[in-house]
């Protein structure tokens, strides 16, 4: 799929493919219909220990219809693109619209909010790449790793990922749009070993263009420092203390505050952040804002998942709470507008402070510095918060030794307000893009 | 009834007009190369689901997946590649494909034949899609509504989903062998928050069978996971702060068996042994769990979630004792890791789907019964922690840590369980855990059926189960010092 002029014929074929959809469902009845192709393909490989242990070849296609038959919708998706299987997708939608009830607030986007310009957001680089320069690749990653420390027993390898495709949109209004994108990316995850206890720690790079990659020595060389460095781990006492979530975890805390002001949460009520809009919910220098228009970015999209326009929007301005993050169906329910977020956010941020992890350490000067969490113990209803997690303990502003096996716990409402500093060490891998964040206090158990 | 391979053939291979001789052939071409096994994996898979929110049907939606995937394994290596085309020359392109792993060799030819057809069944060939009509499907939804919002005033939200899948796989392999399953398999969810003053609280029920809809309608089994939902929720709102440290906790029967899931069943899968990354490698033999635990995988259970009459790469599945009286017995395998450790596939070899590579993945992990009345473990605790209900665990394999989060928990003080408390994370080390049980329950039971797992980014339906049991030393994630 490396090929630009083969890439527009696919362009149109979909477009068509989405047409014809439309078409399709309005013959069987449908007042109003959306649809969605997409078609990717790629590679994955991974080498270990020095060889090959797989190579993957994938190519998936796909198409989903949502029917509405009136204020009442059927959806239905299939992988297979037969026209035998594609009318019988959009027959299974119209069937099981019969059986859903009205719905005053279902339906397309309004017709005036879909995008008119499609920007060109810089989101397509395939990486023609044959399978020996990735097993190349792959091994100058992995044996850096291998080689950096003599600790490091043991590997579960390094794999590349390139994936290039295209996802077309469209509805009833006369919408269609899309383009097509790529990613790649370049991971490592080895063990150390010292004595019986083994570690196991990774690193990663991603981006839509190849040369936006780290080198693969140095994310060999990441991968085996951080498995390394956790060795001698040990289990803390139980204990208050500040904690330090390193960047590349501090972005959790942004997804659960994303999830908290999601519309499906708050019109259904089982969010924490219910009613908070406006009111503060950080101090007062936290500003938090997403740009879906970024040229590049891992989250770009000119339009969202009902074709409405995206824009660049604070969600908090001085700690103080500024928009939800709603598609229509939820903006109906809140009787609110749209923020042009169905399908998500985009591109999120927090600006950075002064402090980069020294100096955040130093600023906490005791407490635990936050490298890993497990689990799935935040209650989005009440912003109870347990997981898992493992670190290193600060001691006067300098790490002390690793610590596993203990739970950190709190709320994410007092979290949030107990946010004394983000850093500038921005981890900017994903849709995320964060520095690490210095809490105040959280309980830790331990032994 | 025909068999199950007269099924797939029906469904998968005739529409497409492929024959047995085609599958000789796609075989043919990736033994031409020096490969030591390979296989074509057929599925056609449809899901359909309902959801129920604000009183209303709101949602629906119907699901085909469909396509064929091929793998060639050469020593430690595979190549795969796969197609929703299913028609010869996809099949032949992505054979081409997959084979590129190893250098061209040999000519051999084999000759597929069918394998012996289980007798045993575990569940009937059905299409559970077809066994209500849609009006029975959301009538059942709504009766589940209106069965959690009459147990109490404080119910405001309700949500009730309802889906059910059916696939049709075939597997033809470079051994000779053809073998065919017919999956049906239904699940439904409750999920309803409750208010009292100012504090909201969430609860959830549900279950499942690779049935048809009529077991979640016998036995009222669908309004009891609403009336599950409430009551857990309700619970919940008078939840106080969840104590932190180690401490003696009591793990309820059933689906707090998500323990075994996390702590030592992740541990003792033949791919994580065979690269010695887990920190179960080696152990063979050894003692990991107390005297009179017993864990055991078993996909043989008729009609469970977890249960395969075979599993994704055509080997029966079986029971298989994993740890017996405390010691390690045997890892799952499939059939790579199986031969690469000279060993037997165990029948653990699962995908999430045709484009998905198989690899040993769990099917029902349970620890059998003891000899104590769960009335008296309780008794036995001076001050701990009753955890009767988890959402989701997780394990770092390499390190043997674990966690799984409690949904609902109880104090236990004196003997006695006293108050609720807010759910909290459980952690603790899969080696070493189940060396702390002290005391095992007679009351076995497995969980509902609802259980998801996921490894390397593939879903898996699965199962677990456990008695009740006490572990005198597990670390509790509460807030309360």
């Amino acid at each position: 799929m490396s090929d630009r002029k083969e890439m527009i014929e696919r362009e149109s074929r979909l477009e068509q493919l989405v047409s014809d959809l439309l078409a399709e469902a309005k013959q069987q009845g449908a007042t109003a219909a959306e649809a969605g192709v997409s078609s990717d393909a790629g590679l994955s490989l991974t080498v270990r220990m020095g060889d090959v242990e797989t190579i993957e070849h994938t190519r998936d296609n796909g198409l989903g219809i949502t029917v509405y038959f009136g204020q009442s919708k059927g959806s239905a998706s299939t992988s297979d693109l037969s026209p035998e299987a594609v009318r019988d997708t959009v027959k299974a939608a119209c069937n099981i619209a019969k059986y859903t009830t009205a719905d005053d607030c279902a339906g397309l986007a309004d017709a005036e909010l879909m995008a008119k310009d499609l920007p060109d957001l810089d989101l397509y680089h395939p990486w023609d790449i044959n399978t020996d320069t990735a097993i190349e690749l792959c091994k100058q990653c992995e044996d850096a790793a291998r080689n950096l420390d003599s600790r490091i027993t043991n590997s579960e390898g390094a794999s590349l990922n390139t994936h290039a495709g295209l996802h077309i949109y469209g509805n009833s209004h006369g919408f269609v749009g899309g383009y097509p994108t790529s990613r790649h990316s370049l991971s490592c995850s080895v063990i150390s070993q010292e004595a019986d206890a083994m570690q196991r720690d990774y690193w990663y790079t991603t981006g839509r263009a190849a040369a936006d990659l780290e080198a693969a020595e140095a994310v060999g060389q990441k991968a085996a420092q951080r498995a390394v460095s956790r060795l001698g781990a040990r289990q803390i006492s139980t204990r208050s203390a500040p904690i330090l979530f390193q960047s590349d975890v501090a972005t959790s805390l942004l997804r659960s505050f994303t999830g908290a002001i999601r519309g499906a949460a708050l019109y259904r009520k089982s969010s924490f952040l219910l009613d908070h809009l406006d009111k503060k919910v950080f101090p007062d220098f936290v500003h938090i804002h997403e740009n879906p228009l970024l040229p590049k970015g891992l989250g770009s999209a000119a339009f969202d998942g009902e074709g409405v326009t995206t824009k660049a929007k604070d969600l908090a301005s001085d700690g103080i709470l500024k928009s939800y993050i709603l598609g229509s169906y939820s903006a109906r329910k809140l009787g609110m507008k749209t923020t042009g977020n169905a399908g998500g956010v985009r591109n999120l941020a927090i600006d950075p402070g002064d402090l980069d992890l020294d100096g955040l350490l130093k600023k906490m000067d005791t407490g635990l510095l936050v490298t890993e969490m497990m689990g799935h113990g935040v209650n989005m209803v009440t912003g109870d918060y347990s997981r898992g997690a493992s670190g290193f303990w600060v001691e006067q502003g300098e790490i002390q030794y690793p610590v596993e096996e203990i739970t950190i716990a709190g709320n994410l409402k007092q979290m949030f307000q107990q946010l004394l500093a983000v850093g500038n060490d921005e981890e900017y891998r994903g849709n995320i893009r964060t520095g690490s964040w210095l809490l105040e206090n959280m309980t830790i158990a331990g032994s | 009834m025909p068999n199950f391979i007269d099924i797939a053939r029906g469904v998968l291979l005739e529409p497409a007009g492929l024959q047995d001789k085609d599958l000789n052939h796609v075989l043919d071409q990736l033994l031409s190369y020096s490969i030591d096994a390979a296989d074509i994996y057929f599925q056609a898979g449809r899901i359909e689901s309902w959801v129920l929110e604000d009183g209303i049907i709101k949602e629906g939606a119907y699901n085909i997946e469909q396509g064929a995937g091929i793998r060639a394994i050469s020593g430690e290596k595979t190549g795969f590649a796969y197609t929703d085309e299913l028609q010869l020359p996809a099949l032949l392109e992505a054979g081409k494909t997959a084979r590129a792993i190893a250098r061209a060799g040999e000519q051999k030819r084999i000759k597929i034949s069918n394998a012996s057809t289980p007798t045993e069944r575990l569940y009937q060939p059905i299409n559970p899609l077809n066994s209500l009509t849609e009006q029975e499907k959301v009538d059942l939804l709504r009766q589940v509504d209106a069965e959690a919002r009459r147990q109490d005033p404080r119910v405001k939200q309700v949500i009730v989903s309802l889906v059910a899948a059916h696939d049709v796989v075939l597997v033809a392999n470079t051994e000779g062998t053809l073998n065919a399953d017919v999956r049906p398999l239904v699940r439904l969810s409750v999920s309803v928050i409750a208010e009292q003053g100012d504090r909201r609280e969430q609860g959830s029920g549900g279950g499942g069978a690779r049935d048809a809809f009529s077991y979640l309608i016998d036995q009222d089994r669908a309004l009891g996971f609403a009336r599950d939902a409430v009551k857990q929720a309700l619970v919940n709102l008078e939840a106080e702060d969840a104590p932190a440290g180690t401490m003696t906790v009591v793990l309820g029967s059933g689906w707090p068996g998500v323990l075994l899931h996390e702590a030592i069943g992740h541990g003792l899968e033949g791919d994580f042994n065979r690269k010695g990354t887990s920190a179960f490698s080696g152990r063979m033999g050894e003692k990991v769990a107390a005297p009179g635990c017993t864990v055991v995988d078993n996909g043989t259970l008729p009609g469970r979630r977890g249960s395969l009459n075979m599993d994704d790469e055509g080997t029966p599945t079986q029971n298989t004792v994993l740890i017996e009286d405390g010691i390690l017995k045997a890892y799952m395998q499939d059939n790579m890791n199986a031969r690469l450790m000279g060993g037997l596939s165990t029948g653990n070899g699962r995908r999430e789907s045709y484009a998905h590579l198989p690899m040993p993945r769990m099917t029902n992990t349970y620890m059998l019964p003891g000899k104590y009345d769960p009335q008296e473990i309780i008794s036995s605790v001076d001050k701990g922690l009753y955890a009767v209900n988890f959402g989701g665990g997780q394990v770092d394999i390499t390190s043997g840590k674990f966690v799984f989060s409690a949904s609902e928990a109880y104090l236990i003080e004196n003997g006695k369980i006293t108050r609720p408390v807010k759910g909290a994370t459980l952690i603790g080390d899969g080696p070493e855990v189940l060396t702390r049980v002290s005391m095992v329950g007679n009351d076995l039971q497995l969980d509902q059926g609802v259980g998801v797992c996921g490894k390397e980014g593939q879903s898996l339906p699965v199962g677990v189960g456990q008695p009740t049991l006490r572990v005198d030393e597990l670390t509790v994630g509460g807030t309360n010092t």
